[in-house]
Order: structure tokens, then C-alpha cells, then sequence
């Protein structure tokens, strides 16, 4: 590996959000290192989205300063921009758009030339076994297929980091299951991957996760490692102590 | 950058032509709203209802009953033998005009050289009523002159009247261009707003702003292509106009299209101003529809002539686009006027196009907070 492969992929120091008293996000500190699956926990409200949308520059933090892909989120936010893909927990795909004019889309906004696009088309509709679909519109899709077509797209650009907000709302632990091989594929190939979830099945299949509880990072590292320090069998047993404490 | 912005206005496109419900009313309801205010809005009038008391009984009064049922405008529907039976034909709208010839009518018109004729009209529709007394008294005059022509008076002012622009009144005159105006309005401002309003309720406007596109390039894309569709629109209502009824466009055709092309501006950067503080189609469509449309119905000159409104709405008027772009039609089309003639109208639309941009734009929000 080389040096700048070294430099992690995001590194966040006292990132603090308020919304006038509200502190949603209170001054979390982390790092994620390239080609990582990285997750980001906690119950609905402790902060994740918001957490999620200063990474990504939908919201401005008010005080701290994060990197993203090198990148400084405050002023060097274009940068950042061309160097990330995002997932929302809407998964952001145009329904009444067929598959291959949703791929054509993206391709087209983040600059891809036309042969390009059309490898990638072709990429994507094989590796999800869309073939027979790739002229009908997403809405006509079942759920599992529209979230992991939606995660093709948010990698339509090859970014370095791909940022996903509760990506597998909504379908059963098979469907979910799927979804992450399609996560675990990408980050072999040295793709970062960013996710929020509330899911504890889930959790187990990141390397390293961070648990926030009410804004504040309670706990980081391996599922492993904090299964070990908190003597708990599951990390359902670990989020539910922290957040007893 | 284009080939970005073509990619936008593709995918524009495609979720305009994949809605075909709601293509059907774009291209429709203009021309369906042509149609509806081409035969229904009229101050012509065929064979309006009228009763007759006539209480001479004179040859004369039979003339003058026999002048006013030829030209076939009206149609003695009744002749009750007093002013009780008329308010009873009144009463139940059988008739909309009544007509009271006094005893002794013929006696009075050549001896005393001065008869009275009374007309009573259901002012409960105020326009019809006008209208249809009008329209009376024009043929009681002319049937006066008719029989007295053997009389020379000593003096006479005689009143010509020239309708100008519009010789005969035709109600067409008026109501394209102001059909023109509200389409517009309603087509541009409205699906721009649903539009950009659709992106946030989805979640794709989210994306949008997470990719490098530079918000200009994203709103740009978006609203082109309602922009050509409107276009598109404003075209087709006035060659049904010209077609259908024979409005013609007097003046310069490039320069109505150009000016067409301004108030489309103005509309749009009202749609992207209620889409950027809408944060769901609903709404947008709401605030559309009670913001756009009904001032513009209401308030444009379109419908109710500005000059007779309360002066606190003929102020109200004056922040109305319509009414600017309604009077550039006018001028061009029927009175065949030059720039010189718009040339206010216009500029007060230029200064309007910059304040919604500049306001759309502080309001469109590229980073939530």
C-alpha cells in the first residue's frame, strides 16, 4: 500500500451540529480508514442523519471540522461532492423512471461520457440480474431490488466513499442479507462504506462501528471487540446497556 | 456543463411523457378553456325572452312591437295584461326583459310630440340586463327616427359611435389573451413548483445536491422544459383564436412571441420561489392555485374590468404579471401597436423576473439548516 492510501478515508474532530438549544449531534470525534465498512448506530433521534448530512454537505456543522476523502467539508465542499456517492433512506430513484433511464441519469450528472455510461449499464443490470427489467420502471420493483439498484447508483461514479442513511428499511433479513454481499463486494474493492443503521443484525457485518446515544458517541470499535467490553452475547445486549447507562 | 444539463432536461422529459393523465390536461385544458370561454362568455345574444304590457293598444304600439321581435334579438314570450303579470313572468325567470307601452302611446308620440317607454330588466344577472336594455333602447331610438323621419327638428347633435379595434364586439377579443396569460401562468409557475416540490418529497433532490451539480444547472435543467411546454401551449391558443375566432394579430408576431417569452420568466420564477418554500407537491399546488390563479382570474382585467374595481384592488392589480402581459397582447394583436406601446408594460415585467430570480434564488436552499 501507499502512503495516500494510508490517509483515512474520513476523520471527524468535535463535529457538533446545534439546532438553537438542541444539540443533535454533540462534538463526536472517529476516523474511518479507506476500503472500511464503517456503522454508524443508535436509536431514531440520537443524530445519525444529521451526522450524515454534514459528511456529505447537505447541512453545516456548527463547530468542528471533518475531512472526507481528503477533502475539508467546510471549504473544499465540491471536492468532496466528486468523491462520494449517497443513499438516502428514500433510496432516491425516480419510480416512474425505467431502470436504465435512472442509471443514464446519474451517469449523466456526475459527467460519465456516453460509453461509459452504457458499460456501466450494462455492469449493473448483470451483476443484480436485471435483465428483464432494465426498460420497466423502478416502481414496478419489488423493494429488495429497488434498494440494491440504488446502491449501483450511488457507486454509478466509482467514488471513493459511499454514504447510505438506513439503506434497508423496510425488508426482511434475506433481502438484507443480499444487499450487504453487494456492500462487502464493493468495499473489497477498496470502496469505503459509510452506513447508518438501526439494525443490530446489521451491525455485525461492519468492521468497525461507532453506537450514538442522544448526540454523543458511546461507544466505537469492532463488534467483536465491543461485545467483549461490555460482556454482552449480541450487540442487540450492547446497545441496549449503553443506552440503560 | 450542456452535456450535464442535457442529461437533466432528457430525464425531465421522460417523467413528462411517461405521465400521460397529466399530459392530456396540459395540451387539453387550454384548448378545452378556449372553447368553454369562446361559446359561453359572449355579449352577443340571440332571442332573449321578453314580455310586452302593452296598455295602448295602438297601431303604433303594434309597430313598435312588430319592429322589436323581427330582428329575431328577442322573443315575446309574454303579453300579460299588467304590470301584475309581468312581475310574475319576471318572478319566474320566464323573462329577462320587460317592456311597458303607456295608453294612449300613438296619441302622445305624434300630437305631443313625446311618449314614454318604460323597460325593466332581471338585474340579477347586472351584465345580461345591461346588455338587453341597451340593446333596447338602441331600437326604440331607431324606430323613433323611423316614424318621426317626416319631422325635421330644429337642431340635433347626432352621436356616432365607433368601436375601435373591435367594430363588433366580439367577445373573443378579450378573452384570448387572457386565456393566454392564465394558461401560461398556471402551466409554467404551477408544474414548475409540483415539479422541484416532487424532487424534495422523494428524497431525489437530496442526491441531486449531493453530486457536483452546481444548483443553477439542477433548477435550470429542471424548469427548460416546462418552459418549451408552455410555449408550445401559448402558440396553440392563439392559432385556435385566429382560427376558430378570427382573433387577429395585428402587430408584430416575434414581437408577442418574445414578450410571451418574458412572462413565461415571470412565471417561472414565481413557480421556483413557491417550490422553494413548499416542501411537498400539496402544498405547492395549494399555494399555486390560491396565489396564481385566482389573481390572475380575478384580478388581471381578465375577467372584471380593472378600471371599475375598489381602489384598493385596482392597487392589487398593479403587482398582477397578467395584467401587464394581458395589456402587451392587446396593444399587439388588436391594436396593431409597436414597441412603443409595450415598452412599459414590459420593463415592469423585466423588474418583476428580477426580483423573483434573485428571490428564488436566496430561498433555494443548497445546504438545510
Amino acid at each position: 500500500m501507499t502512503a495516500a492510501s494510508q490517509q483515512p478515508a474520513i476523520t471527524a474532530t468535535g463535529l457538533t451540529k446545534k439546532f438553537g438549544d438542541f444539540t443533535a449531534v454533540d462534538a463526536i470525534t472517529f476516523s474511518v480508514a479507506q476500503g472500511e465498512v464503517f456503522g454508524f448506530l443508535g436509536a431514531n433521534g440520537a443524530g445519525k442523519t444529521t451526522a450524515i448530512k454534514m459528511l456529505i454537505g447537505l447541512s453545516h456543522p456548527t463547530a468542528g471540522s471533518a475531512t472526507v476523502a481528503g477533502f475539508d467539508i467546510a471549504t473544499q465542499r465540491e471536492q468532496v461532492k466528486e468523491n462520494i456517492g449517497y443513499m438516502s433512506q428514500k433510496f432516491s430513484l425516480y419510480e416512474d423512471l425505467s431502470v436504465l433511464q435512472n442509471i443514464n441519469f446519474y451517469g449523466g450528472i456526475y459527467g460519465l461520457s456516453r460509453r461509459q455510461i452504457k458499460d456501466k449499464s450494462a455492469e449493473i443490470i448483470e451483476r443484480l440480474q436485471l435483465e428483464a427489467h432494465a426498460t420497466k420502471v423502478v416502481g414496478s420493483l419489488p423493494l429488495g431490488w429497488k434498494q440494491r439498484l440504488a446502491f449501483a447508483v450511488a457507486g454509478v461514479h466509482d467514488p471513493q466513499i459511499i454514504f447510505m442513511d438506513e439503506p434497508t428499511g423496510g425488508v426482511d433479513p434475506v433481502t438484507r442479507r443480499r444487499f450487504w454481499e453487494m456492500i462487502y463486494a464493493a468495499a473489497e474493492v477498496g470502496t469505503t462504506i459509510f452506513v447508518t443503521t438501526h439494525y443490530m443484525d446489521e451491525a455485525e457485518y461492519c468492521n468497525r462501528i461507532s453506537i450514538m446515544v442522544a448526540g454523543k458517541i458511546a461507544a466505537l470499535g469492532s463488534p467483536r471487540q465491543l461485545k467483549d467490553d461490555y460482556e454482552a452475547a449480541s450487540m442487540d445486549e450492547v446497545f441496549l446497556k449503553l443506552v440503560r447507562d | 456543463m450542456l452535456k450535464i444539463f442535457l442529461a437533466f432536461v432528457r430525464k425531465e422529459t421522460f417523467h413528462i411523457l411517461r405521465d400521460t393523465r397529466t399530459l392530456v390536461i396540459l395540451f387539453g385544458m387550454p384548448i378545452a378553456l378556449v372553447l368553454i370561454f369562446g361559446y359561453t362568455i359572449s355579449n352577443e345574444f340571440k332571442g332573449a325572452s321578453i314580455a310586452i304590457v302593452d296598455e295602448a293598444r295602438d297601431a303604433l304600439s303594434a309597430e313598435l312591437i312588430a319592429h322589436l321581435t323581427a330582428s329575431g334579438h328577442f322573443e315575446l314570450v309574454a303579453q300579460p295584461p299588467d304590470m301584475a303579470g309581468m312581475e310574475k313572468a319576471f318572478q319566474t325567470g320566464e323573462v329577462k326583459l320587460g317592456i311597458v307601452i303607456p295608453a294612449g302611446f300613438e296619441q302622445s308620440f305624434f300630437r305631443e310630440k313625446r311618449a314614454a317607454v318604460q323597460l325593466l330588466a332581471d338585474a340579477t344577472e347586472p351584465n345580461y340586463a345591461t346588455t338587453l336594455t341597451n340593446y333596447a333602447t338602441q331600437m326604440i331610438t331607431a324606430f323613433q327616427q323611423e316614424q318621426g323621419r317626416v319631422e325635421v327638428l330644429p337642431y340635433q347633435v347626432g352621436v356616432h359611435i365607433q368601436m375601435l379595434y373591435n367594430p363588433t364586439l366580439v367577445g373573443a377579443y378579450n378573452f384570448i389573451p387572457g386565456v393566454v396569460a392564465l394558461i401560461l401562468m398556471l402551466i409554467c409557475a404551477m408544474m414548475t413548483s409540483l415539479t422541484i416540490a416532487r424532487e424534495k418529497e422523494t428524497g431525489t433532490m437530496d442526491l441531486l445536491l449531493v453530486s457536483p451539480l452546481s444548483p443553477m444547472v439542477i433548477l435550470l435543467g429542471k424548469v427548460t422544459p416546462y418552459v418549451v411546454l408552455s410555449f408550445v401551449n401559448a402558440v396553440i391558443v392563439f392559432l385556435l383564436g385566429y382560427l376558430v375566432f378570427d382573433v387577429p394579430v395585428r402587430g408584430s408576431i416575434v414581437l408577442l412571441l418574445v414578450l410571451c417569452l418574458l412572462y413565461l420568466m415571470v412565471a417561472l420564477g414565481l413557480g421556483v420561489l413557491i417550490s422553494t418554500l413548499a416542501a411537498t407537491q400539496q402544498t405547492a399546488m395549494m399555494t399555486s392555485l390560491f396565489t396564481l390563479l385566482m389573481p390572475t382570474m380575478i384580478l388581471s382585467g381578465f375577467i372584471f374590468p380593472i378600471a371599475s374595481m375598489p381602489t384598493a384592488l385596482q392597487y392589487a392589480a398593479h403587482i398582477i404579471p397578467a395584467k401587464y402581459f394581458i395589456e402587451i397582447e392587446k396593444n399587439i394583436m388588436l391594436k396593431g401597436a409597436g414597441w412603443e406601446a409595450v415598452q412599459f408594460s414590459s420593463l415592469v415585467l423585466v423588474a418583476m423576473m428580477l426580483f423573483l430570480f434573485a428571490a428564488a434564488w436566496r430561498n433555494f436552499k443548497v445546504v438545510y439548516d
